[in-house]
C-alpha cells in the first residue's frame, strides 16, 4: 500500500516537473543558439540596423524591422480590442440582465476557440477586400486587416478578464455609488472601473502579450516582407511570421539563417516574458491591497 | 368609475392634512421577493427632523423597509412592491420618479463602512461632482462643511489627499456620513451604521446622529436595543414582515402595548 502511494506521488511529481523542465529546456536552447548567432552578428547591428534580410544575398540582421511589424499589428489589435472588450465587460457587469450575461459570456469565449488559421484566412479573403473598397491603395497583404482581425480574436481576453476584475469589486462600493444618486454610467466609470483598474490593466497586458505572440493571422494576412515602418497599409513581417517562414523553408540546420530564428525567438520571448511578469506583479500588488 | 373617484378623494384628504406634519408616509406597503412576502401591509408616518429606530430580529423586514425609501431594493431580483410611499407628498414609486434625484434627497449610510478607493476629499466631493458641479471653491467649501458636520474635519483636515482606505473603521464610517451629507439631503437612512464598529467609534457616531437631528429626518436600523433607546425619538418594532408596534421610544421601552414587543426588548427572544 505504501509503495503504491509513493509511486502515485512520484508520477504526480513527474508530471508537474515536466512543465518546468520543458520551459527550462526551451530557454536553454534559445540562449545556446542565440549566443552562437551573436558570435557572427554583433548585438549592436542586431539592435540598430533597420533592415532584416538574412535570406537575401546581401544580409542584414536588424531585428527592428521585425519588431516594428510586430508592434504595429499588436497596436492595431489592441486599438480594436480594448474599447470593444472593455465596453462588453462594463455592459455585462452593470447593465446586462443575469440571464443574458449567462448566454453572452460563453458566446464570447467561442471567439477565442476559433482556430487562428481561420481568422487569418478571414482577414485575407474578407477583411482586406472589404477595406480595399474604402481605401483602394491598401495592398493585398497589410498589417491593418491582420491587426483588426487579431483584435477581434483577443476581445474575449479583455472582456472576460476585465469583467472578472469588475466582478471582484466589493458589492458595497456599487451600492454606495447608487446610494449617492449615481446613474449606472457614473457608477461604472467613476467607481467601478477605477476600483478594478489593476485587474483591467492586467487583462490589457495579457492581451498585448497574446497579440505579440500571435502567428497564423499575421503570417497569412500581413505579408512576408520585413520592413521598418509604421504604415499599416503595406506588407510587413512580424517576428512570429519570420520564424514560420524560416522553419517551413529549407534553411539547413546549423547555418546562420537557421540561427536567426533563435535570436528572433529569444527577442519575442523577452517581450512576452516581461509583459507577463508585469501583469503578475500588478496582480500580486493588487491582491495585497485588498487583503 | 365610482371606486376610482372615492380613491381620489381619499387621497386628497390624506395629502392635505399630513403635508406639514409628516416627512415620510408609507401606506399599505407589501413587498415580495418572488413568492416570499417580506413586508406585510405596513403603514407608517414619520415626522420631519426626528430620529426613528427600526428594531426587530434578523429577517424581520426592517432592512427591506428602510431600503424602500431610497429604492435600493430595485436591484434585488424578483423584487415587487405594492402600496404607496411618499416623501413630502410625492409618490416615490410613481412613473415620473427619477431614482437618481430621489437618492440625492434621501442619503444612505450602510452597515459596513464603504468609502470609495479614492482620497478623503474625493470621497466627499463625489456626490457634488456627479451632479455636475464644477466650481472648485464651492466643492471645497461643501466638503469642509460636510466633514465638520460629520465630526471628522479636525482629524483629517491636514490629510485630505490621503486614501480613505487608510482611515480607521470609525473614521471611515464618519467619512461615509460626510459623503452623504455633502449633497445636502433632507433624509438620512442608516442601516446598522455602528454594527461593524468598536464601542468608542459607536459612541461618537451616536453623538453625531443626535446632532444631525437638527437638520435631517433620520431613520436608523439597529440590532442594539440600548442604541435605539438612547438616540431615537420613535421606535418601530418589526417581526416577520409585520410592523408590530410603532410609538414614541420612551413608550416602547417602558410600557409597550404588545406582549411581543416587550418580549423582544427584554431579550426574551430574537
Amino acid at each position: 500500500m505504501k509503495v503504491k502511494e509513493k509511486i502515485i506521488e512520484f508520477i504526480l511529481k513527474l508530471c508537474a516537473s515536466i512543465t518546468i523542465f520543458t520551459t527550462i529546456g526551451i530557454i536553454v536552447v534559445l540562449l545556446f543558439e542565440s549566443i552562437s548567432f551573436f558570435r557572427t552578428v554583433s548585438i549592436f547591428e542586431f539592435l540598430t540596423d533597420t533592415q532584416w534580410t538574412p535570406l537575401f544575398s546581401e544580409k542584414h540582421f536588424g531585428i527592428l524591422a521585425l519588431v516594428s511589424g510586430t508592434f504595429l499589428t499588436a497596436a492595431i489589435a489592441i486599438a480594436v480590442a480594448l474599447p470593444i472588450g472593455l465596453t462588453i465587460a462594463i455592459y455585462l457587469n452593470m447593465y446586462a440582465p443575469k440571464s443574458f450575461r449567462k448566454t453572452l459570456k460563453p458566446f464570447l469565449e467561442i471567439l477565442a476557440a476559433i482556430p487562428t488559421v481561420v481568422y487569418g484566412f478571414f482577414a485575407l479573403s474578407v477583411v482586406t477586400p472589404f477595406l480595399q473598397t474604402i481605401y483602394p491603395d491598401l495592398e493585398t497583404f497589410n498589417s491593418l486587416s491582420a491587426g483588426i482581425v487579431m483584435g477581434i480574436m483577443i476581445i474575449p481576453f479583455i472582456s472576460s478578464l476585465s469583467e472578472d476584475a469588475l466582478y471582484a469589486v466589493p458589492k458595497s462600493l456599487k451600492l454606495a455609488a447608487f446610494g449617492m444618486g449615481s446613474t449606472r454610467f457614473q457608477t461604472a466609470f467613476k467607481v467601478m472601473v477605477p476600483a478594478a483598474s489593476s485587474g483591467i490593466i492586467v487583462s490589457i497586458i495579457l492581451a498585448i502579450s497574446r497579440a505579440i505572440g500571435e502567428t497564423m493571422i499575421v503570417a497569412i494576412a500581413a505579408g512576408q516582407q520585413a520592413q521598418f515602418t509604421l504604415n499599416p497599409t503595406i506588407p510587413i513581417q512580424t517576428i512570429t511570421s519570420y520564424i514560420v517562414q524560416v522553419s517551413s523553408g529549407d534553411a539547413p540546420q546549423g547555418s546562420l539563417e537557421y540561427k536567426t530564428i533563435f535570436a528572433a525567438g529569444l527577442t519575442l520571448f523577452l517581450f512576452t516574458f516581461t509583459l507577463n511578469s508585469i501583469s503578475f506583479w500588478i496582480k500580486k500588488k493588487y491582491q495585497e491591497k485588498y487583503e | 368609475m365610482n371606486a376610482i373617484m372615492t380613491e381620489k378623494t381619499n387621497e386628497t384628504k390624506t395629502e392635505a392634512s399630513p403635508s406639514e406634519k409628516y416627512k415620510l408616509h408609507a401606506k399599505n406597503v407589501n413587498v415580495y421577493y418572488g413568492d416570499f412576502q417580506a413586508i406585510k401591509d405596513i403603514s407608517m408616518n414619520i415626522k420631519p427632523k426626528s430620529i426613528t429606530a427600526f428594531i426587530g430580529p434578523s429577517g424581520c423586514g426592517k432592512s427591506t423597509f428602510i431600503r424602500l425609501f431610497n429604492r435600493m431594493n430595485d436591484y434585488v431580483d424578483d423584487f415587487k412592491m405594492e402600496g404607496k410611499i411618499k416623501i413630502d407628498d410625492t409618490n416615490i414609486y410613481g412613473k415620473k420618479t427619477q431614482v437618481e434625484e430621489l437618492r440625492k434627497e434621501v442619503g444612505m449610510v450602510f452597515q459596513k463602512p464603504n468609502p470609495f478607493p479614492k482620497s478623503i476629499f474625493e470621497n466627499v466631493a463625489y456626490g457634488l461632482k456627479i451632479q455636475g458641479i464644477k466650481d472648485k471653491e464651492l466643492i471645497a467649501q461643501r466638503v469642509e462643511k460636510a466633514l465638520v458636520q460629520a465630526d471628522l474635519w479636525n482629524e483629517v483636515k491636514d490629510n485630505l489627499n490621503k486614501s480613505a482606505l487608510a482611515l480607521s473603521g470609525g473614521q471611515q464610517q464618519r467619512l461615509c456620513i460626510a459623503r452623504t451629507l455633502a449633497v445636502e439631503p433632507s433624509i438620512l437612512l442608516m442601516d446598522e451604521p455602528t454594527s461593524a464598529l468598536d464601542p468608542i467609534s459607536t459612541a461618537k457616531i451616536e453623538e453625531l446622529i443626535h446632532h444631525l437631528k437638527e437638520f435631517y429626518t433620520i431613520i436608523i436600523v439597529t440590532h442594539n436595543m440600548q442604541q435605539a433607546s438612547r438616540i431615537s425619538d420613535y421606535t418601530a418594532f418589526f417581526y416577520m414582515g409585520e410592523l408590530i408596534e410603532f410609538d414614541k421610544t420612551k413608550k416602547i421601552f417602558t410600557n409597550p402595548e404588545k406582549k411581543q414587543t416587550e418580549n423582544y426588548i427584554t431579550g426574551r427572544f430574537g
